[in-house]
């Protein structure tokens, strides 16, 4: 028999029957729809992390204070003592690493702010002028503080946007002054509304000169410092000349961490993408329930068409033609369902980014590519036993049926 | 040469216990262009026959002859080209394909057996033509009569050109009348065409209008016309 009279024949026998058809093209359907939805939203996760990483900067080194981070990025490592202290000092100096463009150092800890008769505790960031732009960071209105590279300036804040409603409301708050920890201090700047990364969203924080934190706070010491390398390609480079400084500051003694913006973007993606092959994998065990769904239907096929089977091998078909035929049903009717699932799960992906627009939920090609070959591939192997049981059916016995 | 010659054939089948003789040696001579009828009660092994003449089933033990060629040691695959290209069937029941238009059920064998579309188009028509069923071309077995449908199932069985036709109670779903005009219609097959015609029917009447008679008892013929009963 031709290829396209198979395909034709298939495809008049499986439309013969259009609830069971349709029924077993929906569960395919899901299934890939599944495989599709679930990598999308793994995926999704995993770019919304790593787009949250990048925005912070890629050319980024970071020196932590330690030898080793255990503790995440929490303001206790202020408290607890770390071997030896990283300073502004120490900071100034890395700017003469080659290779090192800018720098902005961090002093982090939380202060009460009060302004217009109104008290809020809130986390302090103290740093440079040069911290929004290394971090990209936008401001919604006025400027960033004049800090130099040692963090010292004049006495004046930034505002994030949540701490600037909560306690200006709707009056403008540049020029205004409040009081941080007891210190004056007069707004020059509002930061713009959704920026987040490092586990804190910049709604909450206020800026201020880092020498002035390290005062409020009565310290001397950095919770890191963040220094950005000219280009992606010298920052190994700058990486080995930061930590070189480091030690030979610290009189020969490794007693801080330098991690690269790009190791900590390489682990969570990693994290990411087996978490998304792992739902994908979840998902793909609906497939395999399609696929024997599609066993079942297509051995209620050959047991209904018996005498079909039958009256064909009279007619002169062959084991090969039959079996053919029957694998050919099951593949397109896989097939089928492979593609509803492709538009279904695009369309619940969809769905999923009108209600979460900040989400990337976009489906991956490769999970599109693999939901559709497991479901064609699971509808061939489930399809053979009912073919081989069709192809074998004693002529004699099927035609008496009826 | 004859078209078919059996000899020693036996076909048993196993019921529980014991063993059923649906065929007793028989020995067989059927020249091209024949027209017999096969006549004989229930059991007594004409269907086992006709299955066998088919290519259907296959004997235990005997040789089966078709065209000089033995046919019993063949590969199924090659019987099925044999029953392709030689052999055409006409079922009391029709079996025609449900879903399938009268045109597609008639191009069924032409399918099969791979023949071009154009070559098969041009002898659906001409089949459809000569049955008179050219108006019913796109109709479904279920939209048709039941001599319109044993018209189609006739037209399938030809459409091959075989060089023998087996009909198993052709006329048994048929009223009188239907059933008549579809035994002429086989009748003229084989006088206009010389294509041999085996007949198996319970009807007296029916049985008589062949030109050679084999009546089967218990597995054996227990008489045959053309006077080499064995």
């Amino acid at each position: 028999m031709r290829l396209a009279d198979t395909l034709r024949f298939a495809r008049d026998a499986a439309s013969g029957t259009p609830l069971r058809t349709g029924l077993l093209v929906l569960s395919m359907a899901i299934g890939v729809g599944a495989v599709i939805i679930l990598t999308a939203l793994g995926d999704g996760a995993r770019r919304y992390v790593v787009g949250e990483f990048s925005s912070i900067g890629t050319n980024l080194v970071i020196v932590l204070p330690g030898r080793s981070e255990t503790r995440g990025f929490n303001p206790a490592n202020l408290i607890t003592s770390t071997p030896r202290d990283i300073t502004l000092e120490d900071a100034q100096a890395l700017l003469r690493v080659p290779g090192v463009v800018r720098h902005a150092p961090i002093v982090i800890g939380t202060a009460e702010v009060n302004a217009m008769g109104r008290l809020r505790q809130s986390m302090l960031v103290g740093t440079n002028r040069d911290f929004l732009s290394i971090r990209n960071l936008k401001l919604a209105q006025g400027r960033f503080i004049s800090a130099d590279v040692l963090g010292r300036g004049p006495a004046e804040i930034v505002l994030g946007a949540i701490v600037r409603q909560e306690l200006f409301g709707n009056e403008n708050p540049l020029g205004k002054t409040v009081r941080v920890g007891g210190r004056r201090l007069r707004v020059v700047g509002v930061l713009a509304e959704g920026g987040q990364g490092m586990g804190m969203t910049t709604g909450e924080l206020l800026i201020l000169p880092a020498a002035t934190v390290q005062a409020m706070l009565n310290t001397n010491t950095l919770f890191r410092i963040l220094i950005e390398a000219r280009s992606r390609e010298q920052l190994q480079e700058v990486k080995a000349g930061v930590l070189k400084k480091m030690i030979q500051r610290h009189e020969g003694e490794e007693d801080v961490t330098v991690i690269t913006q790009d190791a900590v973007l390489e682990t969570f993606d990693k994290i990411l993408r087996v978490l998304t092959l792992g739902v994908a994998g979840i998902a793909a065990v609906s497939l395999a329930v399609a696929g024997i769904l599609v066993m079942n239907v297509m051995l209620v096929s050959v047991t209904q068409r018996t005498a079909e089977i039958g009256l064909l091998k009279a007619l002169g078909a062959t084991a090969r033609t039959l079996r053919n035929a029957f694998l050919f049903e099951a593949g397109m009717l896989s097939l089928l369902g492979g593609v509803a699932g492709i538009l279904l799960g695009h369309l619940g992906a969809a769905i999923l980014r009108s209600f979460y627009p900040t989400f990337p939920a976009y489906p991956p090609h490769w999970a599109v590519l693999a939901g559709l070959g497991t479901a064609l591939g699971s509808g061939l192997i489930f399809g053979v036993m009912p073919a081989k049981r069709a192809a074998r059916l004693d002529a004699v016995i099927a035609l008496g049926k009826r | 040469m004859s078209l078919i010659e059996l000899s020693g054939i036996q076909r048993t089948f196993q019921l529980g216990d014991s063993i059923v003789h649906a065929l007793r040696d028989i020995d067989l001579t059927i020249e091209a262009g024949e027209y017999v009828a096969m006549m004989g009660p229930s059991g007594s092994g004409k269907s086992t026959m006709l299955n066998l003449l088919g290519l259907l089933d296959r004997p235990n033990a005997g040789t089966y002859r078709l065209e000089g060629r033995d046919v019993t040691t063949l590969s199924l695959e090659e019987q099925a080209h044999i029953r392709s290209e030689r052999i055409g069937f006409v079922f009391q029941s029709f079996h025609l394909v449900p879903r399938l238009t009268a045109a597609a059920n008639i191009d069924l064998p032409l399918m099969l057996a791979g023949i071009a579309p154009s070559e098969r188009h041009r002898r659906v028509q001409q089949a459809l033509q000569e049955y008179g069923l050219t108006e019913r071309a796109h109709h479904r077995p279920d939209q048709l009569s039941g001599g319109q449908r044993q018209r189609v199932a006739i037209a399938r069985a030809t459409v091959m050109h075989p060089a023998v036709i087996l009909a198993d109670e052709p006329t048994g779903n048929l009223d009188r009348a239907t059933g008549e005009e579809v035994i002429h219609l086989l009748e003229a097959l084989n006088t206009q065409q010389g294509v041999t015609l085996i007949i198996v029917t319970h009807d007296q009447s029916l049985g008589a209008r062949a030109r050679r008679q084999l009546v089967m008892e218990d597995g054996a013929i227990a008489r045959d016309s053309a006077g080499i009963t064995p």
